[in-house]
């Protein structure tokens, strides 16, 4: 007897699976340590119990999807992560905001299953197996037109689960859903695992021959990083701010994967080696800081009982643990030395600059251009939003009772958030190591070999070995900052008078000044609104509120921005489908006679079928 | 050895940073027939606030107080990677062009948190604007260094110096570059060092609650960047700098030549001062639009090798 599914579970662990398993562990464990802090007082026993289970089998589920060795386990391990996030992001079911996020989840993420599905059976059509190995030399073969399609369908497939705008609609509402330290490894890891099966499907096994692959997949990212990091700015909702930076890294991301495919189409394999570390770099150090912000952003909403940016604020006195380690997070994902996140997106504008160098086509130069300026826009964007987030929650005054009232953080939480800290920081100061063994895992990915590349590098410092190259060394940056903060404390605190006195804020000689005077979100948000304003549409919704016609008892103010993707593309989208709908159920009016009567029909259509065939 | 000299070299150009400041003042008032202040009033301006007492808000937390270290220590670090007059600086082995950019939001990012930190909404608004400004300038940058770096073939700081001739790329890209100065530097017409009007001000804003040796410190550190980003400029317009082994009468030249390219885009800063009116803030999109646009034009003809 053939025992078709058994024959199928076959699991194997290569270089890239064991970097991507890394990657879940990295963020799985610190959750783990976080969850009994986060979950105390809020979540009875027996629920703890059954989120502690749907958690691990959430992780087993990924950990199986970057490990099979067969499409059908792989599509297998994909359902069973998608169903139990879904669980997850539905957890607090009480909330309808969880429900409608947890079904548009759902939908979506079946939707690109679907897809996948789709360009998995063309593969097996053409190459007659599910093991990887055998679709690997099968799809040498695979006629080009072919080839082209099963592109687009996995770009589309693991798009959605990787939120590439416009396919990212689900993910700023199911991330934020979910219980934090979900959320973070949501954010962190889950999306990651559509990168898995981008590099693996798609470079490792159709081979990124064609280059406009890579221009499509560059141009969506350069949107995804945008569109993300514009989203993220006018939000005031923290986690959902934070779901809309995983967009913009998410972006960030697949523009290293699409360079590394355009170079490696050109024949430029060292550079297409480059690019995928310097995405692969990004894949942990998001992984890091995001878990890290998300953990962050829990403990502000335990302690503030909000997630709402503009009720909180002062946050850095009653929370100093939580306002370093957000920090650190905030530091890391705004690209600042010597933190990780600024080690991938230098690798990354290296990379672009590198390759554009070499590359021969004066028309990809140009692109390349475009696009490492798209990054550093989205870099300078997200240094913005970060400023905002840490600025708006943790300083100046409580902007609320509650956010007065705010006590520290528990302190398991603080210690996974802590753990995450340091290896922001171990990956940002120690990146000339890390990067040697990130290259490989590149190298193995387009079967190059790397030997000659690792060991040219400098020992401690980031140099792409490509014409004159630049340096770039974390650590020593590091030690540069610290020695020279050292050298102007040491002036500050010896030289000249030394009187200090503490006073109010000047509020122009009037009152004293209260938060309601602060800068809000909204505020600091708005440059950017309008700037943007081709983009986010927004517009004001204003109320009065009257006693009688001459006598306003109060004004009610709000700024809003149209949601462009759901409004113009979902939206219509929605409502044919509900139309249909609409129209089919006419067919279905709930009488049995009529039923019956379709049965009969059914069954004369049959016979006659039968007979005439 | 070598070390030393570049030690040296380090601690001479910061000592001058804040003189290309009292420079373009001096210029600027000239033109506008006043005396105007001593050149080295920045230097007084120093010194008088270093023997002042120190006002801290009750708002405001550590980030207050720990900014202005922050902010200076990361601009003298840039400063440590640009050249000057000596070259082959083992500084271009920790960090490169993008390096710096990096490393100066560093010092943005810390002083935008502490003008929230007070509570006071111009603090907020200066910050907001800075980090509106700064995010715009970013791609500008990028798109003119990117040109630079397709000829040169590298990021690396002393490496982008190469025009011995000079290339319209290179032109148009050093003219977007000097746009984002202009910015970086909060000049006219992006922002107005001089003003205090408060719904004018950007940098001002932010150090509004600032006082004392603080004050003192965050002033150094607009000096020292004002400093990184002219001597990028003169470096990819005209490097000059000499060999460590060149001699006395070769370093002697390069530090004259150093002094008088710093002091040719001082002048150009004045004058653009002194003739234009600052925009208003949301016109700040226009002239960035205008610098990518030079910058695009700058990778064009970057491609094209002229």
């Amino acid at each position: 007897m053939n025992y078709f599914i058994l024959d199928h579970l076959s699991f194997i662990v290569d270089p890239l699976s064991l970097f991507f398993l890394a990657v879940i562990f990295v963020v799985s464990i610190p959750a783990f340590i976080y969850s009994p802090g986060y979950l105390k007082g809020h979540v009875s026993g027996g629920k703890t119990v059954l989120l502690h289970a749907l958690t691990a089998v959430f992780i087993a589920s990924m950990a199986a999807v970057v490990t099979s060795a067969d499409v059908i386990a792989f599509l297998i391990a994909w359902e069973i992560m998608s169903l139990v996030s879904f669980f997850l992001v539905v957890f607090d079911h009480e909330q309808s905001a969880s429900v409608s996020a947890g079904v548009m989840y759902i939908i979506m993420t079946h939707i690109g299953t679907a897809f996948l599905i789709a360009a998995f059976t063309i593969m097996y059509v053409h190459g007659h197996s599910f093991k990887f190995g055998e679709l690997t030399a099968a799809c040498a073969s695979m006629p080009q037109n072919l080839r082209d399609l099963v592109f687009v369908f996995l770009f589309i497939g693991f798009g959605t689960k990787a939120g590439v705008v416009p396919l990212h609609i689900w993910l700023p509402y199911a991330h934020p859903q979910a219980p934090s330290h979900i959320s973070s490894i949501m954010s962190g890891v889950m999306i990651k695992t559509a990168v898995y099966g981008m590099i693996r499907f798609i470079v490792f096994m159709l081979g990124p021959a064609s280059s406009w692959w890579a221009v499509v997949i560059l141009v969506f990212a350069s949107v995804s990083c945008l569109a993300g990091i514009i989203y993220a700015l006018m939000e005031h909702d923290i986690k959902k701010l934070l779901a809309y930076s995983s967009v913009e890294n998410m972006g960030i991301i697949l523009l290293g994967l699409g360079a590394s495919m355009l170079f490696y189409s050109m024949g430029m394999s060292a550079m297409a080696v480059f690019a995928l570390s310097a995405a692969l770099y990004h894949i942990i150090n998001h992984a890091v800081f995001k878990g890290l912000l998300f953990m962050g952003a829990g403990a502000v909403y335990n302690a503030a009982g909000t997630r709402n940016m503009e009720k909180m604020g002062g946050l850095v006195k009653n929370m100093p643990v939580t306002a370093v380690l957000f920090l650190c997070g905030a530091m890391a994902i705004s690209a600042l030395p010597p933190f990780n996140g600024f080690v991938s997106e230098w690798l990354m504008l290296q990379s672009f600059f590198g390759g554009a160098y070499q590359i021969q086509a004066g028309g990809y130069k140009l692109f390349l251009g475009l696009c490492a300026a798209v990054l550093a826009l989205t870099g300078g964007l997200a240094a913005a939003c970060f400023v905002k987030a840490f600025g708006i929650v943790f300083l100046a005054k409580p902007r609320s009772r509650q956010a007065e009232q705010a006590r520290e953080a528990h302190y398991s939480m603080l210690i996974a958030m802590g753990i995450l800290a340091a290896l922001a920081l171990f990956l940002g100061a120690g990146a000339s190591v890390v990067i040697k063994y990130i290259i490989p895992i590149a190298g193995y990915s387009f079967g190059a070999d790397t030997a000659g590349i690792t060991s040219g590098m400098a020992g401690w410092s980031l140099n792409l070995s490509a014409g004159r190259p630049g340096f770039a060394s974390p650590a020593l940056i590091g030690l540069m900052l610290i020695a020279l903060s050292a050298v102007v404390s040491a002036v500050y605190f010896f030289a000249g008078k030394t009187g200090k006195r503490s006073y109010r804020t000047w509020d122009c000689g009037y009152y004293n000044l209260t938060s309601r005077n602060e800068y809000t979100a909204t505020a600091f948000s708005k440059p950017f609104r309008v700037a943007f304003g081709f983009f986010l549409f927004p517009y004001r919704r204003t109320q009065k509120i009257r006693e009688a016609f001459y006598h306003l008892t109060s004004f009610k103010y709000e700024t809003l921005t149209t949601p462009v993707f759901k409004k113009y593309f979902y939206d219509p989208l929605l409502r044919v489908f509900l139309g249909t709908a609409g129209a089919m159920r006419r067919i279905q009016p709930g009488s049995i006679h009529l039923y019956i009567g379709y049965i009969f029909f059914t069954v004369i259509l049959l016979i006659l079928f039968m007979r005439a065939f | 050895m070598t070390i030393f000299i570049f030690i040296l070299q380090f601690i001479l150009v910061v000592l001058a940073a804040p003189l290309v400041s009292g420079f373009i003042a001096k210029v600027k008032n000239n033109i506008r027939m006043r005396r105007g202040s001593p050149v080295l009033q920045p230097y007084y301006n120093i010194i008088k606030l270093f023997r002042k007492d120190e006002t801290i808000s009750e708002s405001s937390s550590w980030i207050f107080r720990v900014a202005p270290v922050i902010v200076l220590s990361s601009a003298l670090t840039a400063l440590s990677l640009v050249p000057a007059f000596i070259k082959d600086s083992p500084a271009v082995y920790a960090g490169d062009f993008l390096a710096i950019l990096f490393i100066l939001s560093a010092g943005r990012f810390f002083l935008s948190l502490a003008g929230l930190d007070t509570g006071s909404s111009f603090g907020g608004m200066g910050s907001s604007r800075e980090m509106f400004i700064s995010s715009l300038a970013e791609p500008c940058v990028c798109l003119a260094v990117f040109s630079v770096a397709l000829l040169s073939g590298s990021t690396n700081v002393e490496a982008l110096g190469i025009s011995s001739l000079p290339k319209i790329s290179v032109l148009f890209a050093c003219f977007s570059l000097f746009t984002v100065i202009l910015a970086e530097t909060s000049r006219i017409p992006v922002d107005n060092q001089e003003t205090h009007l408060e719904l004018t001000m950007i940098h001002e804003a932010m150090v509004l609650e600032y006082s004392g040796k603080s004050l003192a410190i965050l002033e150094t550190a607009a000096h020292v960047k004002q400093l990184v980003w002219l001597g990028i400029l003169a470096h990819i317009i005209f490097p000059s700098a000499a060999g460590v082994s060149a001699g006395a009468g070769a370093v002697i030249t390069a530090v004259l030549v150093y002094l008088l390219k710093i002091a040719g885009l001082a002048l150009v800063i004045a004058l653009i001062e002194i003739s234009m009116a600052k925009m208003r803030l949301f016109r700040v999109m226009d002239y960035f639009g205008f610098s990518i646009v030079l910058g695009v034009l700058a990778v064009i003809g970057a491609l094209m090798g002229i």
